[in-house]
């Protein structure tokens, strides 16, 4: 048995490698490797405990205010205060449009490519999927990205820019919002609505947002010509749902917290079973990973780098919930939110695959786009944005939201002003973890474990498929 | 296959990621009324190889480098997106590129001399940019410098085969008009060592300072300072705010539509500048004696003090009271008089 290496594996926001022990046309066993290590945590100790705000947001072009908001909320956890209502507002708008333009940015080019690919040239939806989703030359390459382009002008009337800014602060955002720049998000919004009808959905919103069942879902996608209906059709023709199935137990921090509760509760599931999500039972394991052993809870550990350390292979600890592998992302949201959809399409196929993590964050752009409008209109302009927050001396905090890709937390210690502690653990750090000390596999191992390849081996486009379900963010991962 | 289909006018980009958060490519999917890539086809620039974008992977996106370094690709423009990390102990192991058992920093060695123009896009790529930061764990630095000194993965007297150094689009993350227009310019053959300021850095964009076209411009004549984030004041004296010693034409062109980051009502962390990752306590201006310690650029002191204090003798009531509020509160008053 000898481990094939797949690697640059491209298309998925940083860099991977993976190594898999393919036996007789099988995927035996699965070994995820984050090459990058660029050291966040350890530069974040030692400063002022603002200057979090500043170097947070870069371990991360793509998710950058996900970790704006997380790192504001752990100061606003350790400083003991209350924001601004219209800044948490503000907030969840700007950090939907983010996640928004991810979800489209990884349909559009990052996923759909691989079904372009020549090893499907005899399928009967070829012509028309690789016409329209190629990599850079694809139709869809030309209405997708200027429709992203304008969408992020959100972002220019909340955060100044994207990526990487200082708008959210632990009191709110720096920037007050008027009557006309609600009208303008307001435009930007609806602008937004019309475009996924148009092409990604086919549809209205109102008919996505009223999908509860698999029977519903396929007579929308037998019934649409939007990118989405062809995507399910295809996964039909393939089997989509069946592969790549995780370890089971999922994990959500909730999504968009504002001043009267979130869009998206926090929870966890294990094998079906909902049970409460205890943050005290996080740790992260570094058997594998060529990381010093310290405490495991990320109030507590430390990042210490050894890049000869003996049986490690990867830059990414092993975060475990209850010493288990979790699964996050859109997926794992909609699940422990009860979405009727996500739930029918997780119990049909045995378990969560390639299809429903595809369809869950599909879904995502419907409810965001619906849920932005709603905000929007309750800013109250007459209210404050922001209050001013005084700088911590001393404290502990951590601040718990979901980014595009999954759970995003960090845990922040400041004594004397400064940092004296900021561990972060990012959603694909759950999702491609490398395995345990108790040899237990990250959840990407566990789903590239038993997949048939065939003859093309680590070459078949089943493994792009299954590796980029995940939407991983490998910048993220180690930082 | 590679070579027979790419005929020898094609004009190759090869884009790799180094120690880089992808917000430089984030940036530049942002570009162009028509999408970023019908705007690089438009200019003739072809995408070798992007590790974001392209269908090739694994070993189909290793038999492209193989082609670039074997010749029987041409490299023109070969753009580094990320910090180039030295570490551990020189060996550049905290990233290697995958599947190749190699480091980035022996890859872009290995490349950089092949190409005809070498791009750092982005601050990281340029000088070292965040990673750098003290106590700079990965050895960080840039392509040419590491932070404000010459030399970086690439010797300081490094020049590409059209005999230019490495051309440094810093920014985090850059404007996506600074990258594709540097290498639009690059393309047309326009781009020459007098394009470039003393960091090289393209100067279409670095010749004004970041303060040039503040909308906060009345309040920084008068002195009339924000106190706190989301005050409409100058953010110079209390909040940190360098625009005033960076470069950058970020508020003589829209950021996403229009913001910029003073617009966005926070502070400049002069982000175009080497070694800008090493300011302590970002949001806040260092002053001695009560007078700001970086003041701006090319500004004799004496002077900058007693305009100061001229000017905040003189500040309008409707200034001074809008400078710490959220939004304007004392509108301006029409001027007495027939009208004209």
């Amino acid at each position: 048995m000898t481990e094939t290496i797949v690697g640059p594996f491209n298309r998925v926001e940083g860099d991977l490698e993976v190594g898999l022990d393919i036996v007789d046309g099988r995927v035996e066993s699965a070994r995820v490797t984050t090459t990058l290590y660029r050291g966040f945590e350890q530069l974040l100790v030692g400063r002022a405990a603002m200057d979090a705000l500043v170097i947070a947001p870069r371990i991360c072009g793509i998710c950058s205010v996900s970790q704006s908001v997380a790192a504001a909320a752990a100061l606003r956890a350790l400083s003991g205060v209350t924001a601004a209502p219209n800044g948490l507002i503000a907030t969840n708008i700007a950090h939907a449009a983010e996640n928004v333009a991810d979800h489209l940015t990884h349909f559009y080019l990052f996923f759909m490519p691989d079904f372009a690919r020549a090893e499907y040239a005899a399928r009967p939806w070829f012509e028309p999927v690789a016409r329209r989703f190629r990599a850079i030359s694809g139709e869809a390459m030309g209405e997708v990205l200027p429709a992203r382009k304008r969408w992020l002008e959100v972002m220019g009337v909340i955060a100044g820019k994207w990526p990487h800014s200082l708008a959210f602060q632990p009191g709110g955002v720096t920037r007050a919002i008027d009557l006309g720049e609600r009208v303008r998000l307001l435009a930007l919004i609806d602008e937004f609505r019309v475009f996924v009808e148009r092409g990604l959905f086919g549809a209205p919103l109102e008919e996505i947002l009223s999908l509860e069942s698999l029977d519903e879902l396929e007579a929308y996608a037998a019934s649409s010509s939007g990118d989405f209906a062809a995507f399910l059709r295809l996964s039909r023709d393939l089997g989509l749902d069946r592969l790549g199935h995780g370890p089971g137990a999922f994990l959500s921090f909730g999504a968009y917290h504002g001043p009267d509760g979130s869009l998206f509760p926090a929870g966890r599931l294990d094998q079906g079973e909902s049970l409460p999500l205890e943050t005290s039972d996080i740790g992260e394991d570094v058997a594998r990973a060529w990381f010093r052993a310290s405490a495991k809870h990320p109030s507590e550990s430390e990042t210490s780098p050894i890049a000869d350390k003996r049986g490690g292979y990867s830059w990414a600890k092993a975060p475990r919930l209850g010493g288990k592998p979790a699964e996050v992302g859109a997926v794992a949201r909609q699940l422990v939110a009860g979405h009727p959809l996500i739930s029918d399409l997780v119990r049909r196929a045995g378990g969560a695959g390639v299809r429903v993590r595809i369809v869950a964050r599909v879904l995502e752009i419907a409810q965001l786009a619906h849920a932005m409008v709603g905000w929007t209109r309750a800013l109250r302009l007459k209210e404050p944005f922001n209050v001013d927050v005084p700088r911590p001396d001393d404290g502990r905090g951590a601040g718990l939201v979901e980014a595009a890709r999954g759970a995003l937390g960090h845990w922040m210690a400041v004594r004397d002003k400064k940092i004296a502690r900021h561990q972060i653990i990012a959603p694909t750090t759950w999702n491609f973890s490398p395995r345990d000390a108790e040899g237990r596999p990250g959840p990407l191992e566990t789903a590239l474990a038993g997949l048939d390849v065939g003859e093309r081996g680590a070459k078949a486009a089943i493994i792009q498929h299954v590796v980029r379900s995940f939407d991983p963010c490998m910048v993220c991962t180690a930082h | 296959m590679l070579q027979s289909s790419r005929a020898p006018e094609q004009y190759n980009m090869l884009w790799l990621q180094a120690g880089s958060c992808g917000g430089c490519t984030m940036a530049a999917l942002e570009q162009g009324a028509a999408g970023w890539f019908a705007e690089l086809e438009a200019f003739g620039i072809h995408v070798l190889w992007h590790p974001s974008l392209s269908e090739e992977t694994g070993e189909d996106a290793r038999d492209i480098l193989a082609s670039v370094l074997d010749g029987r690709q041409r490299l023109d423009l070969l753009c580094v997106e990320g910090s180039i990390l030295r570490g551990p102990n020189g060996t550049g192991l905290f990233n290697k590129l995958a599947g190749t058992g190699r480091t980035m920093l022996d890859w872009v060695r290995d490349l950089a001399p092949l190409a005809a123009y070498c791009v750092a896009v982005g601050s990281c790529a340029a000088f070292g940019g965040i990673p750098a930061g003290a106590p700079d764990p990965t050895e960080a630095c840039g392509l040419q410098y590491d932070a404000t000194f010459p030399g970086g993965a690439l010797p300081d007297d490094y020049r590409s085969r059209n005999g230019l150094p490495v051309i440094n689009i810093s920014g985090c993350a850059p404007h996506p008009g600074w990258i594709m227009e540097t290498l639009a310019a690059l393309r047309m053959g326009e781009f020459g060592v007098e394009d470039l300021d003393s960091f090289g850095r393209p100067r279409f964009y670095a010749k004004t300072l970041a303060h040039h076209g503040c909308e906060r411009n009345e309040y920084y004549e008068f002195k009339a300072s924000a106190e706190k984030f989301s005050d409409l004041g100058c953010m110079m004296e209390h909040l940190g705010c360098k625009a005033t010693q960076a470069v950058g034409d970020c508020n003589q062109r829209g950021w996403n539509g229009g913001g910029s980051c003073t617009h966005g009502g926070f502070s400049c962390v002069a982000c175009t500048s080497p070694g800008f990752e090493d300011a302590r306590e970002f949001l806040r201006t260092p002053k001695i004696g009560g007078i700001p310690v970086g003041l701006p650029t090319d500004m004799p002191k004496a002077w900058f003090i007693a305009l100061a204090a001229l000017s905040k003798s003189a500040t309008p009531k409707r200034v001074k009271q809008n400078s710490t509020s959220d939004r304007v509160v004392v509108s301006p008053r029409p001027a007495k008089g027939p009208s004209v």
